[in-house]
C-alpha cells in the first residue's frame, strides 16, 4: 500500500477562494425574488399591493405635503374660488389656531404656567418610565403627591381661602386621627412611636397640601372653563393615571383578598366598570355626580369627567395589577411570612415591587387606552384637542372645504406620536424584562 | 418525661390578646368596609332624593309610558314622534345599538382575520402594509377616526341628484348608501324551508362524514356538500320557483328622480360611517390577537405535519388554525365586547343608538338620569356578560380537545 507522501501532489495546499453566488441569488435581485415573486400566488399579491399602495398613497402624499397650503392668514388661502388652493391640506389653519389647539382660551399672559405644567409632566414621565433614572421611589413621591398637588396651584392660581373655620375643623380632624393611632397602639399594645410617626405622617400629608393651597402665591386665578386643548386632553390622561394607578393596586389587592367582602366589593366594582361603555360613565359623572352632592355644592364642569375617567382607568389597571399579583410564584408570599412580616410589609416590601415591575408594559398599554379614551370627554362638552377642532372646524373665518379633514389630520397625527411612542416602550421594556428572565 | 412536659409548656406561645386573631381584625376590617360603602350610599341617595324634590322631577320608571314627541332618523320597528313612547324610542335605540354591532362584529372578524394572516404573510410587502395598518389604526383614537370618516370622507360626497352610481343598483350620495331593497312574495316560506332543510340536511351528513371517517378512514367531502345543501338548494329552489313565474324575491331598484333618490332601501351615512369606523378599527386589534394566536402554535406542529405529508393549506386548516383558536377565541371576545361598547361614540355623529337617544334626548327630555343611566348600563352589562357566557361555553368546547 503507498501512503500519502507517495502519491502524486493533486491536492491544493490552500483552500480556494468559493465562487460568489450566482447574480440571481444575491443582492437586491434575489431578495425581491424571494420575499415578493416566489410564485404565482405571491406574484399576484405583490401586484395588488403595489396597485392598492399606487391608489393611496400619491393621493395622500400629495394632498397632504405637494398641495399643502402652510402659509395664510384666512380662508382665502384654502379656496379656490379666493385664489388659494382647495386641492391640498391647510396647514396655514392648524398654524394660525395652534395656540388654541394647546392652551385653550387659557389667559394669554398666564400660558407660562400651563408650559411649566407640560415640563413638570415630562420631567415625572421620565423620571418614573426610565429605568435607569435615580432615586425612582422620589420619583414616584414626585409624581404622584408633589407634582399634582404643584400643577394644581399652578393651573388654578391656588390660593383657595378656606378661611378660619376650615382651619379648626382641620385641626379637630388632625387631633382625632392621631388619637386613633394612638388609641389602636395602646389596644394592641404596639409600641407607641411607630403608631405616633404614621398618624402624624398622613395629618402631615393632608395639612402640607392645604396649607399649598389655601397660600396665596400671588398667581391670578383662571377659571377651569378657559382650559382646553392638549393642555386639557394631557390633564385628563395625568389625573387618571395618577389616581387609577394607586386606586387600581388597592382594587386588585381587594380583589386578591381573603375576606369575602372586600373581594366582591371590588370584583362588583372592577366587573361593573368593564362592562360599560366609558360614555355611559362619563355621562353619568355629568348628571348623576351633581345630584349626589347636598343642594348648595357644585361640582366642577372639568372635574367630573376627570372623575369619571380615573374611575373607569382604576378598573383596567385593577386587572393588570391582577395580573401581576398573580404571576408572583407562590413562594414568594411564603417566603415573606416566614420571615415574620404582617400583609402591608408584605405587599409593600416582597410583592408589590417584584410584581409591578413585570406588569409595566400592560400598564403603559392601559395608559395608551385611556390617553385614546380621553378624546370621549369631548363629547360631554369639555374642550379637549379633539373638542377645539371641532371648535375651530365651523369658524367662519377659515370656512373652507379642506379644513375639517386637516384638523382630523392634525389630531391623529397627536395622538399617533404619543401612542406610538409609548408603544414603542412597552415593547422595549417587554424585551428588557424578557432578557432578564431568559437562562 | 418529666423535663420534657416543661419544655413543651415554656416553648408554648404566650397568651395575646384576640385583637391579634387574623380572624378578628378580617371581621374589623370587613365592618369598617361595609358601614364606609353603607354611609356612602346612603348620603348619595338621601341628597338625591332631595335634590329630585326640589327639581320636581317625579322619580320612578312611569315616563317609559309617556309620549316622546321626538323623531328618528334609523328605526327598526314602527316608530312616530307622535305616537311613540320614551319606551318605544328606547327599544329603537337598542336594536340600532345592536344591529351596528351585529354587522360590524361579522365584518371586523373577516378583516381582522385577513390583516392578522398578512401581517404573518411570507410576503415581505404584504406583512409590511398590514403592520402599518395595524400601528396606525391602533394608535389613534376611535373617536377621531369616525370623526374623520363622516366629516371628512362622507361629508364630502356629492349632493342626491349627482350620486356617484356604483352599478348594481348602488348609488352613494351625502345622504347615504342606497341599494335595492327585497320584497318578499307570499311563496318566501317555501325558500325558507328549503333553507331550514338544506340546514338539517348538513347537520346530518356531517355527522355521518365524521362517524364513517372514524371508523373506516375514508373522507368525505363536506365542505362542498355543505355549500351545496345551504346555498345551492335554496338557489335552485329560487330559480325553479321564477321560471314557474312565482318568484319569492323581486327586488325594488332605487329610481334617479331630479332631486333625490326614490325607492330602494337606504342607509343613512351615520350608520356607515360608524360601521366603517368600527370594522377598521376593530379589526387592527383582531389582527393582532390572530397573530398572536398562530404564533403561539409551535413550529414543531407545522412541520409534524409536513412531514406527514400534509400540504400548507391543510396543514394551516387542520393543524394550526385548529390550536392557534383555542388562544385566540378568549381576547377575540373581549374584542366583540369592545366593539359593542364603542358603538356608542355613535353618539358623537348623530347615529341614533342606544346612548344617543336614550342617554342623549331622552335624558335631556325627562331629566330622569338615574332611571335612564341605570337602564342603559344595565343594557351593557346584560350585553357583556351574555357574551362572555356564551363566548365561554364555546372557548370550553374548544379547549376540551386538549388532553
Amino acid at each position: 500500500m503507498s501512503t500519502a507522501v507517495d502519491m502524486p501532489r493533486f491536492v491544493r495546499a490552500k483552500q480556494v477562494e468559493a465562487l460568489p453566488p450566482p447574480n440571481l441569488a444575491r443582492g437586491p435581485i434575489a431578495w425581491i425574488r424571494e420575499n415578493l415573486f416566489s410564485g404565482p400566488f405571491n406574484t399576484i399579491l405583490t401586484l395588488v399591493v403595489f396597485y392598492l399602495l399606487y391608489v393611496s398613497v400619491p393621493p395622500l402624499v400629495k394632498f397632504l405635503f405637494i398641495d399643502a397650503v402652510w402659509t395664510g392668514t384666512d380662508r382665502a388661502a384654502c379656496r379656490a374660488d379666493a385664489g388659494g388652493s382647495e386641492s391640498g391640506a391647510c396647514w396655514a389653519f392648524i398654524w394660525d389656531k395652534i395656540n388654541y389647539f394647546i392652551y385653550g382660551s387659557y389667559t394669554i399672559s398666564e400660558r407660562w404656567r400651563v408650559n411649566i405644567f407640560f415640563a413638570l409632566l415630562a420631567v415625572g414621565v421620565v423620571w418614573l418610565l426610565w429605568l435607569k433614572a435615580p432615586r425612582r421611589d422620589l420619583g414616584a413621591v414626585y409624581f404622584f403627591w408633589v407634582f399634582p398637588v404643584v400643577s394644581y396651584i399652578l393651573l388654578t392660581g391656588g390660593n383657595e381661602n378656606f378661611g378660619g373655620r376650615f382651619w379648626i375643623g382641620f385641626a379637630i380632624f388632625a387631633a382625632l386621627v392621631i388619637a386613633l393611632f394612638a388609641f389602636f397602639a395602646a389596644l394592641l399594645k404596639a409600641s407607641m412611636r411607630p403608631a405616633l410617626i404614621l398618624g402624624g405622617g398622613i395629618v402631615a400629608v393632608i395639612g402640607i397640601t392645604l396649607v399649598l393651597v389655601d397660600f396665596d402665591f400671588g398667581l391670578a386665578h383662571v377659571p377651569t372653563s378657559l382650559w382646553g386643548g392638549v393642555l386639557v386632553t394631557l390633564l385628563v390622561a395625568t389625573v387618571g393615571i395618577v389616581v387609577s394607578l394607586p386606586f387600581g393596586i388597592v382594587l386588585a389587592l381587594g380583589r386578591r383578598s381573603k375576606l369575602p367582602i372586600v373581594r366582591m366589593a371590588s370584583v362588583i366594582f372592577i366587573e361593573f366598570v368593564r362592562g360599560v361603555p366609558l360614555i355611559t360613565v362619563l355621562i353619568m359623572a355629568n348628571t348623576m355626580l351633581p345630584l349626589f352632592l347636598p343642594g348648595d355644592m357644585t361640582v366642577d364642569r372639568l372635574l367630573r369627567p376627570l372623575i369619571g375617567t380615573a374611575l373607569f382607568a382604576s378598573a383596567y389597571m385593577a386587572e393588570v395589577v391582577r395580573g401581576g399579583l398573580q404571576a408572583m410564584p407562590k413562594g414568594q408570599y411564603e417566603g415573606a411570612m416566614s420571615l415574620g412580616l404582617n400583609y402591608p410589609q408584605m405587599m409593600s416590601l416582597i410583592i408589590l415591587p417584584q410584581a409591578l415591575r413585570i406588569v409595566i408594559p400592560g400598564i403603559v398599554n392601559t395608559f395608551i387606552g385611556l390617553f385614546k379614551d380621553t378624546s370621549l370627554v369631548a363629547i360631554v362638552g369639555i374642550f379637549d384637542l379633539v373638542k377645539t377642532i371641532e371648535a375651530s372646524r365651523i369658524d367662519p373665518n377659515w370656512a373652507a372645504p379642506t379644513i375639517g379633514i386637516t384638523g382630523y389630520a392634525f389630531a391623529a397625527l397627536f395622538y399617533f406620536v404619543f401612542c406610538f411612542g409609548m408603544s414603542r416602550y412597552s415593547l422595549g421594556v417587554e424585551r428588557r424584562l424578557a432578557a432578564g428572565q431568559k437562562r | 418525661m418529666n423535663s420534657v412536659q416543661t419544655a413543651v409548656s415554656q416553648t408554648s406561645p404566650p397568651k395575646k390578646s384576640f385583637l391579634y386573631d387574623p380572624k378578628v381584625r378580617g371581621a374589623f376590617y370587613q365592618i369598617v368596609l361595609v358601614i364606609a360603602l353603607v354611609a356612602l350610599f346612603y348620603v348619595a341617595a338621601t341628597n338625591a332624593i332631595e335634590n329630585l324634590q326640589r327639581a320636581k322631577i317625579a322619580s320612578g320608571f312611569g315616563f317609559l309610558n309617556n309620549t316622546a314627541g321626538f323623531d328618528i332618523s334609523q328605526t327598526l320597528i314602527q316608530f312616530s314622534a307622535a305616537g311613540g313612547t320614551y319606551g318605544d324610542a328606547f327599544i329603537v335605540g337598542l336594536l340600532n345599538t345592536l344591529i351596528v354591532s351585529a354587522i360590524g362584529i361579522f365584518f371586523t372578524t373577516f378583516l381582522g382575520f385577513l390583516i392578522g394572516i398578512a401581517r404573518l404573510s411570507k410576503n415581505w410587502m404584504v406583512a409590511k402594509v398590514a403592520m402599518v395598518y395595524v400601528e396606525v389604526l391602533r394608535n389613534i383614537p376611535l373617536l377621531v377616526q369616525l370623526l374623520f370618516w363622516y366629516i371628512a370622507v362622507l361629508g364630502a360626497l356629492p349632493q342626491p341628484r349627482n350620486s356617484l352610481e356604483m352599478g348594481a343598483g348602488f348609488y352613494l350620495n351625502s345622504r347615504g348608501l342606497f341599494m335595492a331593497k327585497p320584497l318578499w312574495a307570499s311563496n318566501i316560506g317555501i325558500l325558507v324551508g328549503v333553507l331550514l332543510l338544506g340546514l338539517i340536511g348538513t347537520f346530518i351528513y356531517r355527522r355521518w362524514a365524521r362517524k364513517q371517517q372514524e371508523q373506516t378512514g375514508r373522507q368525505y367531502p363536506v365542505g362542498k356538500v355543505t355549500l351545496a345543501l345551504v346555498l345551492g338548494l335554496p338557489i335552485l329552489t329560487w330559480i325553479v320557483l321564477a321560471l314557474f313565474g312565482a318568484n319569492p324575491i323581486s327586488f325594488e331598484l332605487p329610481r334617479k328622480g331630479t332631486f333625490n333618490l326614490t325607492g330602494g332601501m337606504q342607509i343613512l351615512p351615520e350608520f356607515v360611517a360608524l360601521l366603517l369606523g368600527l370594522v377598521t378599527y376593530t379589526a387592527a386589534f383582531i389582527a393582532e390577537v390572530v397573530r398572536a394566536g398562530i404564533l403561539a402554535v409551535s413550529k414543531g406542529q407545522t412541520e409534524a405535519a409536513g412531514s406527514l405529508g400534509l400540504t400548507p393549506g391543510q396543514t394551516l386548516r387542520l393543524v394550526v388554525i385548529p390550536q392557534a383558536m383555542r388562544v385566540i377565541i378568549p381576547p377575540l371576545t373581549s374584542q366583540y365586547l369592545n366593539l359593542t361598547k364603542n358603538s356608542s361614540l355613535a353618539v358623537a355623529i348623530g347615529y341614533p343608538d342606544l346612548v344617543q337617544v336614550f342617554m342623549g334626548t331622552v335624558l335631556n327630555q325627562t331629566g330622569q338620569a338615574i332611571e335612564v343611566v341605570v337602564i342603559t348600563m344595565g343594557v351593557y352589562l346584560t350585553i357583556s356578560l351574555l357574551t362572555s357566557f356564551l363566548m365561554n361555553i364555546y372557548n370550553r368546547r374548544v379547549a376540551i380537545v386538549e388532553r
